[in-house]
Order: structure tokens, then C-alpha cells, then sequence
């Protein structure tokens, strides 16, 4: 098993979170992994991109033109960060706007469920997950949201996490 | 994470204490080590130092108490202690001493690319070099124990991609030593004056050549299976990490023989004695100065010093893969480009920094504004930031820019430094004295946002909280301005963008009066990150009016992320979802078209 997925946004929006939660879902499977994330100035409000590698691999980066899957927090980063996907990987935004990706409008749905804005990337993820092509199913995902995120936030996390499920298995 | 994993490292080889100051990549480092500690029930000292000089400077008596000791910074922080780092290598240490700097190949968030290694290399100190945080968590115990052996400080030096890398570590319980704090006198070696210096530097010389031959330490060897015969490749750090991929992707794996070095100064003697016999063609792959290549002075190697790699940026997969390809004659797979663009960071809406740019702009059109090194360096898309150096600068630059135009003869423009709080802590104190010594004439202006911001809100000496989360003597930014000698000093809240405008032409007036000097304003906000002080304050529910012209003031001149322009309208709108509802706009639209309510 070897997968290699990027995760694309603006600083803030929850890439960080998304990483962290697929490598928890990787290593709860027994699999490998290995992921890089963005810190520093770039944090505040600039373009971020962190990166997933499960399987055998000893480096942290994807290399260009590598990846198996993308998911873009924001429309905004798709020309910054698409050259990073292998040709017809999937790309998956959080937008509410249609294009040449798969899409959900994630603040569409963190908003009508009162969520704040940041809910938004659980939103996609539940969306990627409820698709075919991941690493691992929703099932395991939601027992690590279950497992690692502080209790304050888990029900929000867990509501946009199956509202983003539900968008993909009514499609 | 990488930093984690070192930090974890730390607790389980029973380092007693911790010290850092933070700066990216390193900044998670210290913070993992008082969670560790409390977690596994260690008694450790951690601290956040005011600065790196004083970091390595506590962390060293520690040692020579004994006790092992830590110190993490960024690779630029070493800079600051270049002072005791050197000495330290010609005095030695007792109880093992590691010093962490983390390197910024890119740079990502750094002011240089500098490499630690050849800090190391320069200072005689040995230096261990993981590719990966699992490395890097295993070198920790070796690099004490060789500490211990030598009694020299050993450097572990990770870069951005391990620091932030995440990975599984196996986990071990913490070993506890047994030492109490004991320092034995020994005036010629711990006040070494120049006569032992000698005599130090020749055991110094004694130590790494032995060290060259540590068999522990020498370069793991991946045969290859004879595909290519008398070629090797030589690469440390992550990009040995890489190379690996990429030499799997390309179906190499296991075919050309590949070396890592973990220890890439002093490389090992043997190890460049057999290079020299065995192989026609070398490759060095390592970030960011040729260390390992000057060390091997070959001429079968290609590196940076034959241009077969690129002299500076970050050695990212995508360069090694051509590297790769070249070197072993295959054909290049064409790669994606990346675009260049992207998206730019900015301050946060709601950040008090971008209201004070403001009124420091609007003050004083014709200014000359010497920055500093924190978020606040985000100015410069305002226009209110000048210059950004190193850790203080700001402040220097600001008295040499006063002494220039006075020398001059000319007009002298107004001259105003901003600086942040913990920035004006670490290094801005001794700038300070000196700037009002020499009777320049400047307004400062303190960015005090309460915290580090840039680096992750760590508490600065003014918070009352240490590292751990126990109580501290707060010092007081006030007090400080007052001792270094200042006579004018005066405190707002930047949100009141009238209020500090009107303190600035105070301030301004004042540096001109015949008894002037150095004019400091407190520019008090909190930070937006820290959600308890941005649930104290009132929230506004902004809109624009149907007044606004379009005129672009707002977006050019305050740059907030929540006020953006719609294109059909071409009228103002807030992103009501990015606004933070701090009401500081209003006071910004030439036209009084963006009004603020008190949410209820």
C-alpha cells in the first residue's frame, strides 16, 4: 500500500488538523506514514500545504506531479498547488463554486449547521472520505475523530465530519 | 512531530535542563519538553530564555554541574550564541551537553539559509545530521553519550522537513541519573585565560580526530547490486530521505550504492580513505553548504562546488530528481512546473499591529521606518516597514538612520523603529541603551501584543508564566524603556487609531525640542490568536455603506482579509466570515463609509 495525498489552504483553515487526523487514521491501520506541514510566517493567512505518505517511504515531501489525491481547503490554492497532483489524480475542494474538481461547499455546510467557519475542512474530509480512492474508509476516520480531537471540539468536528459523508453518498 | 520527537528524546536520556528561545522551525521543541516531563513525572528545568546567548549560557553551567543539558533554537538563534558556543567547544563539558539548531533550508521562515553544520565545523564541535524524526529522536541519546565521552558539546542539527514532519516513534521510559549538581573548581579550564587556550585547542584537535574514527558514528552503507560500478552517492539530513524515494521511484532502489551520513562533522576518516579507493564517480547530496564535500576533497565528487547542484534554495524532491537522473545517466522524466504566485500572508483581521502601521503611516508620509523580525514584518505590505534585519536591528538601524541625517546637514525624516515585545526583550534592550547614549533622536514603537505571535504564542517576560506554566517575576516593558534612559514614554491601545496618532506627533514633537531623544510609545493590543483576549474585547458588526466610492483606501493602505472588493459593485464588502468585528476600519475609510455597531 503506498498512497501519497496533499492537503491545500490558506493558513488557518485547517490543513494542519486534516494532516494529522489522516496519519492517526494510517497509523490506527498499522500502515506507515509519514507527512509534512507548514509553519511559520506562511501560517498567517498565506498558502499552506501539508503532505501525506503512506507506505514505505523515508521522505517527508511529495515530489511534483506525485500525488494520488488532493484536498483543497480552498478554491484559492488550486493553481498554486495542483502541479503537485499525478496527471487525473482527484482533486477535492471546499468551495461552494463547480470546476474541474470534485467540490463541497464545506462553509456552505458549516453554516447552515451553525458551525463556525473551520468546520468547514472537516466537512471535505467526511466528503473524501465517503468516496472511493482513500487510504482508509470513513469508518476508521471517524473512530480517530472519535479518539483524538479534545472533547470541546469533538461533536462539531464529528457533525461536519458525516454532513460532508452524507453530500458524497447522495451523489 | 520531528520536534516532538526530539523533545521526547531530551526526557528519556534524563537531561535535567531545557532551554530555549523560539523561533521556527524549532519552536515546538521546548514546549514538548515541560509536557513530557510532566507526563512521565521528570523534574527538569525548562525554560523560554530571553535569548539564545542566555539559553546556552544556563543550559552550560548545567552541564558543567554534571547534569545533561539542552538547548534548541533556529539556526539564526545560533547566531546570537555564537559567543559561548565557540568557548564551549575549547572548554568542554561534563554532563553531556546538546545544542539543537534547527536549519531552514528555502528559507521557509528565516532570515538566512545558512547550515549549522559548517557553524559546527567552524567551532570544532561534532554534528549529527537525522533525516527523519524517528532519526532524530534516536540521535538525542547518542549525542549525549558522546557528549559525555568527549566532554564536548555535540550539535544535532534537523531541518524544517524533519522538524515538521510527523511520524510514529517507539516511546521508552525516561532513565534516570543519578547526579546531583556537583561543579568541581578548575580555573584553568572554566576561566581558561590565553595562556590554557592553547593547550585547550590542541585537545580540541585531539578530540575530533578521534571522534573521525567513532565507529558508531561512521556512514550507513546501502550496497547497490553492481548496476553502476564505481559510482556512489553521499547524502545527510533529509535529503538522504529523498534520495531514497526517488531512487525507488525511478526503479534504483537497492541497485547504486548509497551512503548516509549521520555525522557529517568530523566526517569519518575511514570512510574518506575507502571513497577515495573504490569509487571513480560520487554524488553529495546535502543542505545547505558543501560540508561533506569540503571535508572530502575529491576530485571524482559532484556537488555544489562543481555546480552539478544548485548553490542555494532547498534541495526539494523535484531538484534531486533531476540531479538523480543526470548523474546516473537516465533520461529525464518531464516534470510539473510549479507556478509561481500563490497566496501572501498578511496580519490577522483584528490584529493591533496593522492599526498601528496605519497610524505610523498616515503620521509621518515622508518616514523612514526600520522594522524588526515577528509577524510584524507583514508591515512591509503596508509600506511601514523598511528594513528587517536580525533580532533588535531595528532599533540600531533607527539611531544610524538619525546619525546619518544629522551628519548630513540635510532635513532629517522622521524616523520610526517598530518592534515587538518579546523581539524588544531578546535583543532590543542593549539597542535601546545605546541609541539613547548617543543622543539619537526616533520614536519607537512597541508592538505588545502580550506573546510571541509568530512562533506560537509563547509567553513573553512580561506574562508572569515560565515554560512549565508556574509562575515568574514579570519585567515590565515600561520599567525597562525608563532604565534604559528614556524621558519620553507614553502607552495607547493601537485600536484607538486617532489616540496614537495624536501620541506619535507628541512623540515627534518631542524628539525635536533641543532636550530630545528617543521617543518610545506602547503600542498595547493583544493578540487576535489568543482566543481569552479576544473574548474580553467588544465586537462590532461592520458594514459598509452605500457611500463607498471604490477609491481603494481601505484594501491598498490597511490591507484587513475581511475587507475585500466586489468586482461588480466595485464597492467595498466585508467577508463576514474572516471579520472579527474589531471596528478599527471604521476609523480608516476616507469617506466614513465603513460604520461600526456594538454587537449586542
Amino acid at each position: 500500500m503506498k498512497q501519497q495525498i496533499i492537503i491545500s489552504g490558506l493558513g488557518g483553515q485547517g490543513a494542519l488538523t486534516l494532516t494529522r487526523l489522516l496519519a492517526e487514521a494510517a497509523a490506527a491501520l498499522g500502515l506507515e506514514v509519514i507527512t509534512s506541514e507548514t509553519h511559520g510566517m506562511a501560517q498567517r493567512g498565506g498558502a499552506v500545504i501539508s503532505m501525506v505518505k503512506v507506505g514505505p517511504f523515508r521522505g517527508p515531501l511529495i515530489p511534483a506531479g506525485s500525488a494520488d489525491l488532493g484536498l483543497f481547503l480552498t478554491d484559492k490554492t488550486l493553481p498554486a498547488h495542483r502541479f503537485y497532483l499525478k496527471p487525473g489524480a482527484a482533486a477535492f475542494v471546499s468551495t461552494a463554486a463547480p470546476g474541474d474538481y470534485f467540490h463541497v461547499d464545506g462553509p456552505g455546510l458549516a453554516a447552515r449547521l451553525g458551525l463556525p467557519a473551520v468546520a468547514a475542512n472537516l466537512a471535505l474530509l467526511g466528503y473524501v472520505a465517503g468516496r472511493a480512492g482513500l487510504f482508509c474508509g470513513a469508518e476508521a476516520l471517524e473512530q480517530v475523530l472519535r479518539d483524538k480531537t479534545p472533547e470541546r471540539f469533538r461533536d462539531m468536528n464529528l457533525q461536519a465530519f458525516k454532513a460532508g459523508l452524507e453530500v458524497s453518498s447522495g451523489q | 512531530m520531528g520536534n516532538e520527537a526530539i523533545a521526547r528524546g531530551i526526557i528519556e536520556a534524563g537531561c535535567t535542563l531545557a532551554a530555549s528561545y523560539p523561533g521556527t522551525p524549532a519552536s515546538e521543541i521546548l514546549p514538548a519538553v515541560a509536557a513530557f516531563a510532566q507526563e512521565t513525572g521528570v523534574s527538569i528545568h525548562a525554560e523560554w530564555s530571553v535569548n539564545e546567548k542566555v539559553a546556552y549560557e544556563t543550559a552550560l553551567a548545567n552541564s558543567m554541574a554534571g547534569r545533561r543539558s539542552a538547548v534548541s533554537m533556529k539556526q539564526v538563534g545560533l547566531n546570537v550564541a555564537s559567543d559561548p558556543f565557540l568557548r564551549s567547544a575549547y572548554l568542554g563539558v561534563k554532563g553531556g551537553f546538546m545544542i539543537i539548531s534547527a536549519d531552514d533550508p528555502g528559507p521557509h521562515s528565516s532570515q538566512t539559509e545558512q547550515d549549522s553544520r559548517f557553524f559546527a565545523m567552524f567551532a570544532k564541535v561534532p554534528v549529527l545530521d537525522p533525516s527523519s524524526p524517528r532519526e532524530a529522536k534516536d540521535m538525542v541519546g547518542k549525542a549525549f553519550e558522546l557528549s559525555e565521552k568527549y566532554e564536548l558539546p555535540v550539535m544535532l542539527r534537523p531541518t524544517t522537513r524533519v522538524c515538521h514532519a510527523r511520524q510514529t516513534v517507539a516511546l521508552s521510559p525516561p532513565e534516570i541519573l543519578d547526579r546531583p549538581a556537583r561543579f568541581e573548581k578548575n580555573p584553568g579550564r572554566w576561566c581558561a585565560t590565553p595562556q590554557y587556550v592553547r593547550e585547550l585547542h590542541r585537545q580540541l584537535n585531539d578530540k575530533i580526530a578521534r571522534i573521525a574514527m567513532e565507529p558508531d558514528f561512521a556512514p550507513v552503507f546501502t550496497p547497490g547490486d553492481g548496476s553502476f560500478p564505481g559510482v556512489g552517492i553521499i547524502a545527510s539530513g533529509v535529503v538522504f530521505a529523498h534520495a531514497w524515494d526517488l531512487l525507488e521511484d525511478l526503479g534504483l532502489g537497492g541497485r547504486v550504492d548509497l551512503y548516509q551520513v549521520t555525522m557529517p562533522y568530523p566526517l569519518n576518516r575511514d570512510f574518506i580513505r575507502r571513497l577515495e579507493a573504490q569509487y571513480q564517480r560520487l554524488l553529495v547530496l546535502e543542505e545547505t553548504y558543501p560540508v561533506m564535500e569540503l571535508q572530502l576533497k575529491s576530485d571524482k565528487v559532484q556537488g555544489r562546488l562543481t555546480q552539478t547542484i544548485p548553490g542555494e534554495g532547498e534541495l526539494t524532491p523535484e531538484v534531486v530528481g533531476r540531479i538523480l537522473e543526470k548523474f546516473l545517466g537516465r533520461a529525464e522524466t518531464p516534470g510539473a512546473a510549479p507556478p509561481g504566485g500563490g497566496v501572501r500572508p498578511t496580519l490577522c483581521a483584528g490584529c493591533g499591529h496593522r492599526a498601528a502601521f496605519y497610524a505610523i503611516k498616515e503620521a509621518f508620509p515622508g518616514g523612514i521606518f526600520p522594522g524588526d523580525i515577528g509577524c510584524y514584518t507583514l508591515g512591509m505590505n503596508l509600506g511601514a516597514v523598511d528594513t528587517c534585519h536580525c533580532m533588535g536591528a531595528g532599533i540600531s538601524q533607527a539611531a544610524g538612520f538619525y546619525h546619518a541625517y544629522a551628519a548630513g546637514g540635510g532635513e532629517i525624516p522622521a524616523i520610526v523603529a517598530a518592534i515587538g515585545d518579546s523581539t524588544f526583550f531578546h535583543a532590543g534592550v542593549p539597542a535601546l541603551m545605546n541609541a539613547v547614549m548617543h543622543r539619537a533622536r526616533f520614536i519607537m514603537v512597541i508592538l505588545d501584543n502580550a506573546t510571541t505571535a509568530m512562533t506560537g504564542l509563547q509567553p513573553t517576560p512580561e506574562a508572569g508564566v515560565n515554560a512549565m506554566g508556574q509562575p515568574a517575576q514579570p519585567l515590565y516593558l515600561a520599567d525597562l524603556v525608563r532604565a534604559c534612559g528614556v524621558k519620553f514614554l507614553r502607552e495607547c491601545d493601537p485600536y484607538d487609531i486617532p489616540a496614537l496618532m495624536s501620541l506619535l506627533q507628541e512623540a515627534h514633537r518631542y524628539c525635536r525640542t533641543p532636550e530630545g531623544g528617543v521617543a518610545v510609545v506602547i503600542a498595547r493590543h493583544p493578540c487576535m490568536l489568543d482566543k481569552k483576549a479576544y473574548e474580553r474585547q467588544p465586537v462590532y458588526e461592520m458594514c459598509v455603506t452605500e457611500d463607498c466610492t471604490g477609491c481603494r483606501h481601505c484594501l491598498d493602505e490597511f490591507e484587513c482579509p475581511a475587507l475585500i472588493l466586489n468586482e461588480g459593485t466595485e464597492q467595498v464588502v466585508i467577508d463576514g466570515v474572516r471579520c472579527v468585528g474589531c471596528g478599527v476600519c471604521s476609523h480608516v475609510c476616507p469617506g466614513g463609509a465603513i460604520e461600526a455597531r456594538r454587537r449586542e
